[in-house]
């Protein structure tokens, strides 16, 4: 196996795993200030792609897509919010879990009833088509700006939750609700704050994997459990642990699909790993989630 | 008058008893008599939608063990359903169709699988218990997808059900009255587990763990025990719904399907023994209604569930439980 | 010879830079009430967990008569003898009276994973329940559901389970928090009398009832232990006196 196909796949994962990590840090956000499970993040992500492809298919500017994107996730989340989820702040889990699972049947029932339940496609803007020679490795322009993007936006968040007033807010928020209420802050404003934020990162997520992906109800769901098994990971409530959790899942989860089948082959019968290849490169990632839960259950970069 | 004598009838002890005996029997009798009335009614699809019901309540139940009674949110816990289904569906190719094999297969590799994945997620917080059992049972679900020879995603089709005495499991009314009995028997099992020494104690941890760790109590052998236990059960339960359908598929174990035998044990009522059946009935029924009604039923499923997770605080049975007395 | 029934030998925390627990060397004697003082933020509760095993100490050692439990589980060491009561009270509330001390009892015996016959008809547990119920009076309220319980029966019910656990020694965690004087009075005749039984480390804010109570006294300040004595000798401490007693006669 050449070295520049490894770094290729190993520049995929970490492409991959920028783009979890927009989710992880949405959902862990969520989770950590609120400590409200939030299964319907997924479907954000969804919309975020079909408005997204919708607005770049109709006008061609792929700014314009963005915006429209994160606007969208963010008014609906905002909504959402205000109208029902609101309610659940004080229920168990459980319920939360229901509530939000009822909302990704209706989101998903949406997009099939107005986008139809065939893949939609956006195709990626001309000017950030072709490849990107990266020290001998042409890699996917479209690719790298993802890589770019995600990066930017973990180090603004970074400085938001670090050094700003409102991070501060959101960190104290997540360990002590109270006393920021007890403060004079308006918690609710917060968690509606916190909430759109993260489903404006799902959205953001959503255009940005629009031209690679296939766009389709329920797309969602598949990328909210790797999103999850990337917040276990590095400990529910941690940003740090999302990104750094993200970038390890999306590496795993990559690497694992293009390499494992290949090096079974190599040892094994090939109607072993004709079977086995393919089963273990899907589960590979739930098995890294057990062993890091078996040495550490709460997580790797946990804050509790 | 007649309500307030009745409440008085029923808070009487040994009037009641007596009473609940009676709508025992009834109930019996009349689930016994339903397959032959429906027939006779030429409504034979309604015995087997009967016998979806019953199945699902018995996986419920086999969930509430865990989840209501101790208060263990397990969000995979239809793994154990498409398990128990390829457990049943995989002999069958191979022309081996005994249907206690079946069963035994079904719980060794149930017990199993509930003792691995309960060794490392019971020992998460609350909330990422609920994740892991999710993502353990996105983990089965692609190893059955990765299973072409046995269908892979498209499912697994069996030419034949399980035999037992000569008689097919999947004969409509034969899995009809199995079921039941089936349920019947877990029902009790479970009624005398709780009160047992292991119930009791393992009720104490699901309410208090630092306590019962303070007064000596190993508390994860006991959750992990419980969980084995429901997954067990619930892996046979799989057995009866691959007979049900003569289909094995890995869509049973979904995340989708473990969210609706979530949503039936809370919307029955988690914590009580009649509640995830009631949960199961009502759910199963209220999504055929809307099927018939909509082309975007799931939309108004979706509806209707986060109505039920908002407003419930108890669900159905504890409701009707308490405004009887 | 005295031998001590729960020490520790230099138990050592820290969390991060800050040191919760220093080198804190602990006795507690047969047949002493050994009460365990300091002002909020001391270090209390840390060394506490450190000795029920909630928190692994960085350094030192715990020891239970005589057996080293240093790395032994919570449950383990309940059943090595140590019997702990909580400061916010954690009886089980859908239970009764009689079925809490019963799971008390339980915690060492055989059968805990029968899974047929009723827990309710378990005859010998009942009689020993019914003794450490009557002992802290609450006798009468034995069939009862916890969840009608006020605050003083809880507190009661704690002390009935952990005499329940016949442990080496008892640990109470503040059993007196949130009680007035009136409602305390109580408490402080049952603890006394459970000194009859074993040893107690008792960890209290209460300075009227440890100065009755206590024969001994332990202070800890900054995770520090400031002294060790009797009432009379922690009185005139000029150090105690000036970090945590202010002066005052307690």
């Amino acid at each position: 196996m050449a070295p520049s196909f490894i770094a290729f796949q190993l520049l995929n994962g970490i492409q991959y795993g920028v783009m979890l990590s927009l989710l992880a840090a949405g959902l862990t956000l969520i989770f950590g200030i609120m400590n409200f499970m939030n299964l319907s993040h997924g479907a954000y992500y969804m919309l975020g792609a079909f408005v997204g492809a919708t607005v770049y298919n109709k006008t061609g500017v792929f700014l314009l897509a963005i915006v429209g994107a994160v606007l969208a996730t963010m008014i609906v989340g905002a909504v959402a919010e205000r109208l029902v989820l609101r309610r659940l702040y004080r229920s168990d889990h459980l319920h939360q879990v229901l509530a939000t699972f009822g909302f990704i049947l209706v989101f998903d029932e949406l997009a099939k009833t107005v986008w139809g339940p065939a893949p939609y496609y956006m195709s990626v803007p001309p000017m950030l088509s072709g490849s990107f020679d990266l020290a001998g490795v042409p890699f996917p322009t479209y690719r790298l700006m993802i890589v770019a993007v995600g990066i930017s936006f973990a180090a603004c968040l970074y400085v938001v939750i670090h050094r700003s007033r409102l991070g501060m807010l959101i960190r104290a928020s997540s360990h002590d609700p109270e006393i920021v209420a007890a403060m004079g802050v308006n918690v609710k404003v917060l968690n509606a704050l916190v909430f759109t934020i993260g489903c404006g990162l799902a959205g953001l997520a959503g255009i940005l994997a629009a031209p690679i992906v296939s766009i389709e109800p329920g797309m969602g769901s598949g990328v909210l459990i790797l999103t999850l098994v990337v917040i276990v990971v590095g400990g529910v409530g941690s940003i740090k642990g999302a990104f750094l959790g993200a970038i390890l899942i999306g590496c795993i989860d990559t690497c694992g699909r293009v390499f494992i089948g290949p090096s079974l082959a190599n040892v094994a019968t090939k109607q072993i790993s004709g079977a086995a290849g393919p089963a273990l490169a899907s589960i590979i990632v739930y098995v890294v989630m057990a062993v890091v839960l078996a040495w550490r259950p709460q997580g790797l970069f946990s804050v509790r | 008058m007649a309500v307030s004598e009745l409440a008085q009838i029923l808070n009487d002890d040994r009037s009641a008893s007596a009473i609940k005996l009676v709508l025992c029997v009834i109930a019996a009798v009349s689930a016994s008599a339903f397959p032959i009335v429906a027939h006779a009614m030429d409504a034979s699809y309604y015995v087997v939608f009967v016998t979806r019901i019953l199945i699902y309540a018995l996986a419920a139940v086999s969930l509430n063990l865990v989840l209501g009674f101790g208060g263990l949110a397990s969000f995979g816990h239809a793994m154990f359903l498409s398990l128990g289904a390829y457990c049943a569906a995989v002999p069958t190719v191979y022309g081996v169709n005994g249907a206690w094999l079946h069963v035994l297969l079904a719980l060794t590799l149930g017990c199993s699988l509930a003792l691995l994945t309960g060794l490392v997620v019971l020992r998460t917080r609350e909330t990422a218990f609920i994740m892991t059992t999710l993502a353990f049972a996105q983990m089965l679900y692609f190893l059955l997808v990765s299973l072409k020879q046995f269908g892979g995603d498209e499912g697994l089709n069996m030419q034949s059900g399980s035999e037992i005495a000569g008689v097919q499991l999947s004969d409509n009314n034969v899995l009809y009255f199995v079921s039941l009995a089936v349920l019947a028997a877990v029902v009790l099992f479970q009624r005398r587990l709780l009160h047992s020494p292991f119930g009791t104690i393992f009720r104490g941890v699901a309410a208090n763990e630092q306590r019962m760790k303070a007064l000596g109590y190993p508390t994860l052998l006991y959750r992990l025990t419980a969980y084995v236990i429901s997954g067990g059960l619930c892996t046979v339960c799989g057995v009866l719904l691959a007979n049900l359908t003569l289909f094995a598929s890995p869509s049973y174990g979904s995340w989708k399907a473990s969210g609706e035998l979530m949503l039936m044990v809370v919307l029955g009522g988690a914590g009580t023994i009649g509640g995830p059946i009631v949960g199961a009935a009502a759910f199963l029924m209220i999504e055929e209604v809307t099927k018939g009604v909509s082309p975007h039923w799931p939309a108004y499923l979706g509806i209707l569930i986060i109505a039920i997770s908002v407003f419930s605080r108890n669900g159905i049975w504890t409701f009707v439980r308490r405004n009887r007395s | 010879m005295n031998v001590p029934v729960l020490q520790t030998r230099g138990l050592t925390k820290r969390f991060g830079h800050f040191l919760a627990t220093d080198c804190v060397d602990l006795d507690v004697r047969a047949n002493e009430i050994h009460a365990l003082i300091g002002p909020n933020g001391a270090g209390k509760t840390t060394l506490i967990k450190q000795l029920t095993g909630e928190l692994r100490q960085d350094q030192g050692r715990v020891i239970l008569s005589g057996r080293d439990v240093s790395d032994i589980s919570i449950d383990r060491r309940a059943l090595a003898g140590l019997g702990r009561s909580f400061q916010v009270t954690s009886v089980l509330t859908e239970f009764t009276a009689l079925q809490n001390v019963k799971l008390a009892l339980k915690a060492g015996r055989t059968g805990r994973f029968n899974f047929w016959s009723r827990f309710e008809d378990e005859r010998c547990l009942d009689d020993e329940a019914y003794a450490a119920l009557s002992k802290v009076g609450l006798g009468a309220k034995a069939r009862t559901s916890v969840d009608s319980f006020g605050y003083g029966e809880r507190r009661q019910l704690e002390i009935a389970i952990v005499l329940a656990m016949r442990p080496k020694i008892f640990l109470l965690d503040e059993p007196l928090a949130g009680m007035s004087t009136a409602e305390s009075s109580g408490i402080v005749q049952l603890i006394a009398d459970l000194r009859t039984i074993a040893p107690i480390l008792l960890v209290e804010h209460d300075m009227k009832a440890v100065f009755s109570l206590a024969d001994r006294i332990t202070v800890l300040s900054y995770g520090k232990k400031l002294a060790t004595g009797t009432p009379d000798d922690i009185r005139r401490n000029e150090e105690v006196r000036s970090s945590y007693l202010g002066g005052r006669e307690a």
